[in-house]
């Protein structure tokens, strides 16, 4: 696989922020555009960008075969280390896979002639693609990324998880505490009306909770971009789903959220009314209720080749690990019965 | 027991911040007394803290635009509380920019500082953030151990060098020795020491001048006449030092020696927190001495007084 582009700062960017996810990059070069992907250590975390082929001047991958690959994300963010002064002189970056040697090259056409080639090696990979729908999600919302990075702000860094909850109106960001810690944190809360949004549709009154840390990525590069950011979610313990898109390029950051929020209940005369909790607990064991199912196949076998979105939403690992698996196999059957096809709806 | 306050003024938000972020950094938790006129950040020397001890008075009409409390009774018009002043300072840096900010007493999932604020939007509808700080209630029979401490009975009172440059020195020695020793005599002069096994160091500091004697009242006058509000009795005054009459005309006996150093040997960490944490210039910055048992340190600013004391060890 080849890819060339004009070197754009966008390349670098991605690759920082995919570098707040996990240690990673999984580079999986398709036919509708490059995938780079990673996903944190307890799976809780998951983002891929895509590059369409518009976005390289020129973009071959070897027809009907698919390839990935694998590596420390440390090294790709050692090629695009410095990003102001990439930008000011790199004119060229040439991307190419070599299965046979194991080896992916970059190759940095820079001013006066200057070529700074690294030959990074990969291992084979598992294909690595979260399974989600974020058209079929009941609350979507969209706006400028300095509001979003304005509430995060008024949280403190070292803050693990908040908890998103909206009406028609209005959304609530807080931060979330465990039932033990309860009586001693500083509990900080905003509200955001729906006006200050691009888009603010809400078809059911939900709070969702999650990691904050791994969105920070996002958000850093949605806004050194300039893009607006779409939030899609549903009830708690689906994934939520946060978007950038231009032309050219999809990221997706999917981040799995905690199946039973107890707060939801107590602070109901305070917040939007929440529907019930979903039948099975989770409560107990929070690793376990932070889990997404993720689509892990063995390489190089078939996989679903088409976009994310037009896969099964998503559901949590359940303490009951009978369930998890026949949820997890269940898409892995799917797959291996229709090759490169698309799962049920 | 009700405690509503409004800050406006982004100046008088801004001081506030400050002086709660400097509060922050001198110790983890302290007590924080509401009257009808002043707030009082309180740490009262305890052996565990190595017996450090702060008082911080702001007086509320300088900072709040609106200012209702309801204390305890009447009799004893006031409200203490246990607070983390980190968590105060974290909430408060978040809405610096806010058209108003209230500070009230609520009773959350626990009783609450909470310190709410609109943050100005493009939009019609202003952003609402609200900070709930967990407090505890200090039940009246532990009032006792959080009075204001009394002038100790000074050998020496000087007023002290820049902070920054006490500060870059104490840093420096802090690599070299856990204890410093603080001298001071009438003439002006101040020294800092270490000795160690192998080395010894000392900075000296001259022409930094005595304050009067019966020191403290009279600069404190001198800030009522530079602050806006005419209206502090004299009950606002930090107590005179206690002592005979013989003490009372001035702190230090007239007799003392000009040149005679009284000294104090102090955990040089203890010096530092307190330099570290300081944000502002003062308008003035003075040193009490008694030699050999307590070194007592206060800066004061336009509306603020910060007096911390720092116990001699042997």
């Amino acid at each position: 696989c080849v890819c060339v582009c004009v070197y754009r700062p966008v390349l670098a960017k991605a690759i920082h922020s995919l570098s707040r996810i996990g240690d990673e990059l999984y580079v999986e070069p398709q036919e509708d555009g490059l995938a780079l992907r990673s996903v944190n250590s307890s799976r809780s975390a998951y983002a891929c960008f895509l590059f369409a082929p518009l976005f390289f001047s020129r973009y071959t991958v070897p027809r009907g075969h698919t390839f990935r690959c694998k590596m420390a994300i440390k090294s790709v963010q050692a090629v695009f280390r410095s990003l102001a002064s990439l930008e000011k002189t790199v004119e060229k970056c040439h991307i190419e896979l070599d299965e046979q040697k194991n080896r992916l090259t970059f190759t940095l056409h820079c001013k006066h002639g200057l070529l700074k080639t690294h030959n990074l090696s990969f291992q084979d990979s598992e294909s690595l693609q979260a399974v989600f729908d974020k058209d079929s999600y009941a609350n979507v919302f969209r706006s400028n990324p300095r509001l979003l990075v304005d509430t995060v702000v008024l949280f403190p860094p070292s803050l693990e998880e908040v908890t998103v909850s909206v009406n028609d109106e209005r959304m609530w960001v807080r931060n979330h505490v465990e039932e033990e810690d309860q009586s001693k944190a500083m509990l900080t809360e905003l509200c955001l009306a729906a006006d200050e949004f691009d888009h603010f549709a809400v078809q059911t009154h939900n709070s969702v909770t999650f990691c904050l840390k791994e969105l920070r990525g996002l958000l850093v590069f949605a806004e050194s971009v300039g893009l607006p950011i779409s939030m899609y979610f549903d009830e708690p313990g689906s994934p939520v789903v946060l978007s950038v898109t231009d032309s050219v390029l999809e990221g997706n950051f999917v981040l799995a959220t905690l199946s039973d929020d107890p707060n939801n209940r107590k602070n109901n005369s305070r917040r939007a009314h929440t529907p019930p909790p979903p039948p099975d607990d989770f409560m107990n064991d929070d690793i376990d209720a932070y889990l997404i199912a993720m689509d892990t196949s063995i390489a190089p076998g078939p996989s679903a080749t088409g976009p994310p979105t037009t896969a099964l939403a998503a559901s949590t690992c359940s303490k009951q690990p009978a369930a998890a698996n026949h949820r997890t196999r269940l898409h892995s059957e799917e797959e291996e019965e229709e090759a490169g096809g698309r799962g049920n709806g | 027991m009700k405690f509503r306050g409004k800050i406006v003024d982004v100046a008088c938000l801004n001081h506030f911040t400050r002086v709660i972020t400097t509060v922050s950094r001198l110790t983890k938790t302290c007590v924080l007394r509401l009257t009808p006129d002043n707030l009082l950040f309180v740490l009262s020397g305890k052996v565990a803290d190595g017996g450090v001890s702060m008082w911080c008075e702001l007086s509320q009409a300088n900072f709040f635009d609106e200012y209702q409390m309801e204390g305890v009774s009447s009799e004893d018009n006031e409200i203490c509380l246990e607070v983390t002043p980190e968590n105060l300072s974290r909430a408060l840096k978040t809405v610096q920019n806010a058209k108003a900010v209230k500070v009230k007493l609520t009773k959350k999932h626990c009783p609450c500082l909470t310190i709410a604020a609109e943050l100005p939007t493009l939009s019609s509808v202003s952003r609402v953030v609200t900070h709930d700080v967990p407090v505890d209630v200090i039940p009246r029979r532990l009032w006792h151990e959080f009075k204001e401490p009394s002038m100790p009975d000074f050998d020496v009172s000087v007023y002290l060098p820049p902070l920054k440059t006490m500060k870059n020195v104490v840093d420096r020695m802090k690599n070299l020795s856990n204890f410093l020793v603080m001298e001071a005599n009438l003439s002006g002069e101040m020294n800092l020491k270490i000795e160690t096994d192998l080395v010894s160091v000392t900075t000296h500091f001259k022409d930094l001048g005595n304050p009067p004697l019966r020191a403290l009242e009279a600069l404190v006058l001198d800030l009522v006449c530079l602050s806006s509000s005419s209206s502090l009795a004299s009950t606002d005054l930090p107590p005179l030092p206690p002592g005979d009459d013989a003490s009372q005309d001035g702190g230090p006996s007239q007799s003392r020696d000009p040149e005679a150093m009284a000294q104090a040997r102090v955990d040089i960490r203890k010096l530092q927190q307190f330099l570290m944490g300081q944000q502002v210039n003062p308008s003035k910055a003075m040193c009490n001495i008694v030699h050999e048992r307590v070194v007592h340190l206060i800066l004061l600013h336009e509306d603020v007084s910060l007096q911390y004391f720092i116990p001699a060890v042997a």
